[in-house]
């Protein structure tokens, strides 16, 4: 990497490549990020309809899933028994864990003024906000009875009943629709100033007065990014306490019941390392095939993608301590049920689970150690698509291995997904990827007006060239 | 008259067996007959017996004061529970028909069986032990909801559809239920049963079926969690001839479906208040543990450990 006198890289003290490619101005970042908003639906590329095909083929997929969920009943899954549980919130748990890295790029790095966040943030916001839509469908497909689920809402009615305020479950319920809805303003406020861009940019009279209704008449007055400074600061603020707090409060879903392999202290950390930990390895699984086809190698530099890989590999070692401590706690409890757990999980019907689930999670990403695969976004991908199924093997081991063999021999029973646990998991990939498609062609995926504050024009002009 | 046996040939057939090399899966309640172990099952021989005869009893429950939640409820009247003498019981299987017709217990079929779905309240396990696998020593042990007071289930229910009922009974309010399963999940004994598909279909279709259920007893419907009640129905209607008698319930006048057909009064169902009352002296016998009594569920089911007393000639033999 050659060092020019423009580049950033010049103020960092240890030489890494830049977060911005040399050689932009305020103006030029504008026009390229907007550029793929504002490209003709008559010239959309032929990759992105390929893949909404694909997204909305699935989308109708979970359609037609969910509709015989209905009519049927979750007999049509997997669930039985000892095995209450199954895909359904495996695969909650997954989705919960992908959005939370949107939220620790969006609210704390923001507040730790890690200006690299800058070209990736809205993208993992957005990311956050879709996967969290598809968590937050399986608690109620799950249900016995779906057409209830207000029942666990505090709601004063008729019914003169409260939900069961010990219960984690409600617990979860607040949690992750808090979660929800702090991650929607968060990621809508933060578009504001960008919607207006668009709105000035925009060519059609239609496009005008969309983003223009959306922009909320943002006029980039100062007084206008007075208050965008503060509510953004707020919301981060907010946001931050609840990286940690939902995937805590999920945890504690299996951490306060008494199924061994369940009932252990160290869920909360370790599930919340394990968030972070799967969003980054989603964020890296997305943005590596979008860099090329939008070719935005300016903005997400090779900077982005080691530091990404950096946090995969902290957050990954955090996760294999939870997998030790975990062995560990069994066997120092000297409790007959929770070695047999760990065993189980070794030698157990399910070890190939397990197995596989070491493999993903703790052997592949220590590949990470190395700047040549950090670099590499082959590597890198083929890293990421490793954590992303060695984070629902995680959840299958904690979650069904744990309850297929618990305290009484005689209970002891297999679990197999259905083909129909299959269709609703595939078909809340198509409600993401349709989401994510259509955000990336019609709202700002990359965040305009802070990266043009990291071209060198924009930090000259606040004097913080040294 | 079968066509594979005609008239013309009452006594003699030519059906003929032969192998197809076709599988079929087999449909089985349980899965796992070894004890693991596990203090499940707990037998002591006649000479261990007599020499401690609480030996089964393990630890017994912990103190009262091992949690730090307190129940904060005193049973003044009835607090029912029931025992089971593991000696007497010889697995015939007659409580879990019993239960099934005096609680509506929808039949489920092979498949659903196969997928872990069957819905009996009580069910009899089965474990093997020994190295003689021609002749091996077999335990039996019916198992129902033990009726916690300590219950892991109802903390867990988001709707408080599973509570802690007046008299000591762990109750399920039907028409509650979302039917999350987490109560299934977390209860150590997985005694509860759930309504994965409409089991009661059929029933409500056919007109004579109808007529099949005991009217005193809700028919449950898709997706809601169910389990023994105690048979809650015959404990209330013993108390509303107690009460119209003016008196209060006498041991004996309510006997739960299980008990009632058990051949050898392995069951007895009572007041546990009442220390004159059949299942209290029971209880207050030497062989009496709590199953998973560890931890800490304080189950109102508690077992009587099998005493045995093998002929050494028959054993040689």
């Amino acid at each position: 990497m050659s060092s020019t006198t423009n580049d950033v890289r010049v103020t960092d003290p240890i030489a890494q490549p830049p977060v911005l490619a040399p050689g932009h101005t305020p103006g030029s970042v504008t026009e390229r990020i907007s550029e793929m908003v504002h490209t003709k639906l008559t010239k959309t590329p032929k990759w992105w309809l390929l893949g909404l095909a694909v997204g909305f083929g699935l989308l109708n997929l979970f359609l037609l899933a969910v509709t015989n969920l209905f009519m049927t009943g979750i007999g049509i899954w997997g669930n039985n028994v000892p095995v209450g549980w199954g895909w359904d919130i495996v695969c909650f748990v997954w989705w919960i864990g992908i959005g939370h890295a949107g939220t620790l790029i969006s609210a704390i790095l923001l507040l730790l003024r890690q200006s690299w966040r800058n070209s990736i943030n809205r993208f993992a916001e957005a990311m956050t906000v879709f996967a969290v839509a598809c968590a937050g469908m399986y608690p109620i497909l799950h249900l016995g009875r779906p057409w209830l689920p207000y029942w666990l809402l505090p709601l004063p009615g008729t019914l003169n009943m409260w939900p069961n305020f010990r219960s984690p479950l409600i617990w979860d319920v607040f949690a992750v629709s808090t979660y929800a809805t702090i991650s929607i303003v968060f990621w809508f406020v933060g578009m504001l100033p960008d919607l207006a861009t668009l709105r000035d940019h925009a060519k059609s009279k239609v496009a005008r007065f969309a983003y223009g209704m959306a922009a909320l008449g943002w006029r980039n007055s100062a007084r206008h990014w007075a208050n965008y400074e503060v509510a953004s600061l707020l919301l981060a603020g907010l946001s931050t306490p609840l990286v940690l707090s939902v995937h805590s409060i999920v945890s504690f879903d299996f951490s306060v019941g008494i199924v061994p392999g369940w009932h252990t202290t160290v869920f909360p950390p370790y599930f919340v390392a394990g968030a972070v930990f799967a969003g980054f390895a989603m964020v890296l699984t997305l943005v590596l095939p979008l860099r090329p086809l939008f070719k935005l190698h300016d903005f997400i530099t090779e900077r982005h993608l080691q530091n990404m890989a950096k946090v995969m590999l902290t957050t990954g070692l955090i996760v294999a301590y939870g997998y030790v401590l975990e062995i560990w706690a069994a066997f120092y409890s000297g409790n007959e049920f929770e070695i047999f757990m760990v065993l189980n999980r070794f030698t157990g019907p399910y070890a190939v689970q397990y197995w596989l689930l070491i493999l993903c999670n703790i052997l592949v990403p220590q590949l990470l150690w190395f700047r040549q695969v950090r670099s590499n976004v082959w590597a890198l991908w083929v890293i990421a698509m490793f954590i992303n199924v060695g984070m629902w093997l995680e959840r299958f081991v904690i979650i069904v291995v744990s309850l297929s063999r618990d305290y009484i021999p005689s209970n002891w029973a297999m679990y197999h997904g259905t083909k129909w646990d299959m269709a609703v998991f595939a078909g809340t990939i198509g409600l993401f990827l349709t989401l994510l498609l259509l955000f990336i062609r019609f709202l700002p995926a990359l965040n305009m007006f802070e990266m043009r504050v990291l071209t060198p024009e924009a930090t000259k002009a606040h004097g913080e060239e040294k | 008259m079968t066509p594979l046996r005609t008239s013309a040939a009452a006594w003699t057939t030519a059906v003929q067996v032969a192998k197809t090399g076709a599988r079929s899966p087999l449909a089985h309640t349980q899965q796992h007959f070894r004890l693991e172990g596990r203090e499940i099952v707990r037998v002591m021989s006649l000479p261990e017996y007599l020499k401690d005869p609480a030996r089964a009893k393990g630890h017994g429950l912990p103190p009262k004061d091992a949690s730090l939640f307190q129940p904060g409820w005193e049973y003044k009247e009835n607090a029912w529970g029931l025992s089971v003498d593991l000696g007497s019981c010889f697995g015939c299987n007659a409580c879990v028909v019993a239960c099934q017709s005096e609680n509506n217990i929808p039949v489920v079929g092979k498949e659903q069986v196969g997928k872990n779905r069957e819905m009996h309240w009580i069910r009899v396990d089965q474990y093997y032990e020994g190295t003689d696998l021609e002749n091996p020593e077999i335990h039996h042990q019916p198992l129902m909801c033990q009726h916690c007071e300590m219950a892991p289930c109802e903390v867990v229910c988001p709707v408080a559809a599973t509570v802690h009922g007046a008299e000591g009974l762990n109750e399920m309010a039907y028409n509650r239920c979302v039917g999350t399963r987490y109560c299934s999940n977390n209860c150590p004994y997985h005694v509860r049963r759930f309504n994965f598909l409409e089991y009661n279909g059929e029933r409500e279709q056919e007109p004579v079926l109808k007529m099949l259920a005991n009217p005193d007893v809700t028919v449950r419907s898709r997706g809601v969690m169910e389990k023994c009640t105690f048979c809650i129905q015959r404990i209330n209607r013993a108390r509303i001839v107690a009460e119209r008698e003016g008196r209060a319930i006498r041991d004996g006048e309510i006997r739960t479906a299980c008990q009632q057909t058990c051949p050898a009064d392995a069951i007895v169902f009572g007041n546990i208040n009442d220390p004159g009352a059949n299942v209290s002296k029971l209880r207050s016998e030497p062989r009496t543990y709590w199953l998973l009594e560890e931890l800490n569920t304080r189950p109102r089911t508690t077992y009587l450990a099998k005493v045995t007393n093998p002929n050494p000639d028959v054993e040689a033999g």
